[in-house]
């Protein structure tokens, strides 16, 4: 299963080089957001509270744009159909989607958080920097465990796009609530852990719980 | 190899297969007729375990489907209308990420590109290739596994006739793989197959032997 995954991942990364559909798209619209925070809020210096809303709520939807890519080209040139004919565990592509997207949010967040810093954010980020990497890490995680899952429910629908974000967005409410609580004490004027590891908790243990159910349905979800 | 019985796929309300009987012995060449919307693509799909039966009895390679069809994976080569590629890759690039999940050797992707005539262009992606070229590299990705059956949809269609001929031992009838042949060319259709089956509706009108004449009049 592990090879297959890497198959599929290795060819769903060689075509965002060559096309550069997702990446690009999910960084400029998250560019965008904080430049209309920046102007809308008249206000160039976030912390505590707003500045983590702000920071989470983008990257969330963010994550939308990407998820409702996933499945595009499976979708447009029968990449579902060629995988269903070949004697592999379907839960390879749930894997591989789910790595894609885990990698598009990182490369996203690396161009996203210095924007963040520059345009909004009042404190420094270098400091948290340290502790606010595993609340990334693990939203992320889940960001694409739940992604990977509603993209391939969205994309035997007839409006994906609508789909996605329908579905997409409630489920990942406890990642937002998580991650903006682990993250707001990180960028406060006086920057403090205050119960980080609750949320980190939290976190994970959504990750484990959205991993194992997705692992359980996905098959179904391939079936005709 | 095939045994269909009474066989019915529905989408909805609406029926796209209905009490469909026919037998196919191991080897032979079953030519499917019948105008757009008879049902021919549907029939394949449920062949290739793409889509789930809904009523009647099917066996294919000696998987009863839907409960198996997870047995059937890998056994059958596919050949629709979309040929299963991705426009941003290389012919040699998608044969490749198809024989690493089929788990064929990478020696198998260069003996089918000089099969399909394509090893001179194997690594411009398809995008920039014509639509013939890229039905050839379809042709090879559906034979890549080496499938004791095969189901062509069209086979020959934006090829030359040429090409059509030097794809014979891939996919014509001294490939000696079992075959489910679609096609519109009606003569040529019973000229290569064994048996032949009529759809109309989703109906079958005849499965076993037909005279040109009779499949002719599935068209009127």
């Amino acid at each position: 299963m592990i090879r297959t995954a890497r198959t599929i991942l290795a060819k769903d990364l060689r075509l965002e080089l060559r096309t550069k559909e997702s990446v690009p798209a999910m960084t400029l619209f998250t560019l965008t957001v904080y430049v209309l925070f920046h102007f809308g809020l008249d206000r160039s210096s976030l912390d505590g509270s707003l500045a983590s809303g702000v920071l989470w709520v983008t990257l969330l939807l963010a994550a939308v744009v990407g998820v409702a890519r996933l499945f595009a080209t499976e979708r447009e040139e029968g990449g579902i159909d060629g995988l269903l004919l070949a004697p592999v565990d379907r839960t390879a592509l749930f894997v591989a989607k789910g790595a894609a997207l885990f990698l598009f949010l990182c490369a996203v967040e690396l161009v996203a958080l210095p924007a963040f810093a520059l345009l909004l954010l009042g404190p420094g980020l270098l400091e948290p920097l340290p502790e606010l990497l595993p609340v990334l890490l693990l939203a992320n995680l889940g960001l694409a465990a739940v992604g990977a899952l509603v993209a391939a429910l969205a994309a035997e629908t007839r409006a994906p796009e609508l789909i996605v974000p329908l579905l997409l967005l409630p489920l990942l409410v406890p990642v937002l609530i998580a991650a903006a609580q682990a993250t707001e004490p990180l960028l406060r004027e006086d920057p403090s852990a205050d119960n980080l590891g609750r949320w980190l908790g939290l976190l994970t243990l959504y990750d484990v719980v959205f991993v194992l159910l997705s692992v359980a349905v996905f098959d179904y979800l391939l079936e005709d | 190899m095939i045994e269909l019985d009474g066989l019915e796929r529905r989408y909805g309300e609406r029926v796209a297969l209905r009490g469909i009987t026919v037998r196919v012995p191991e080897g032979a060449t079953l030519a499917v007729l019948g105008p757009n919307g008879a049902g021919k693509t549907t029939l394949l799909r449920v062949l290739a375990g793409l889509l789930r039966p809904h009523g009647g009895t099917a066996t294919v390679l000696g998987v009863e489907l839907p409960r198996e069809r997870w047995r059937l994976h890998g056994r059958v080569g596919y050949l629709g209308h979309e040929p299963l590629l991705y426009r941003e890759l290389s012919g040699r690039e998608n044969l490749a990420y198809h024989a690493r999940l089929h788990e064929v050797d990478g020696a198998r992707v260069e003996q089918l590109l000089v099969a399909v005539g394509m090893r001179d262009r194997a690594d411009e992606p398809l995008r920039d290739l014509s639509r013939g070229m890229v039905q050839r590299l379809a042709v090879a990705r559906a034979v890549l596994h080496d499938p004791p059956l095969v189901l062509l949809d069209e086979p020959r269609s934006h090829l030359d006739p040429a090409v059509g001929e030097a794809l014979e031992p891939l996919i014509g009838r001294t490939s000696g793989r079992t075959r489910v042949l679609v096609s519109h060319d009606v003569d040529r259709a019973l000229d290569e197959a064994d048996l032949a089956l009529g759809l109309r509706g989703g109906r079958q009108v005849f499965a076993g032997r037909a005279t040109p004449r009779e499949a002719r009049e599935l068209y009127r």
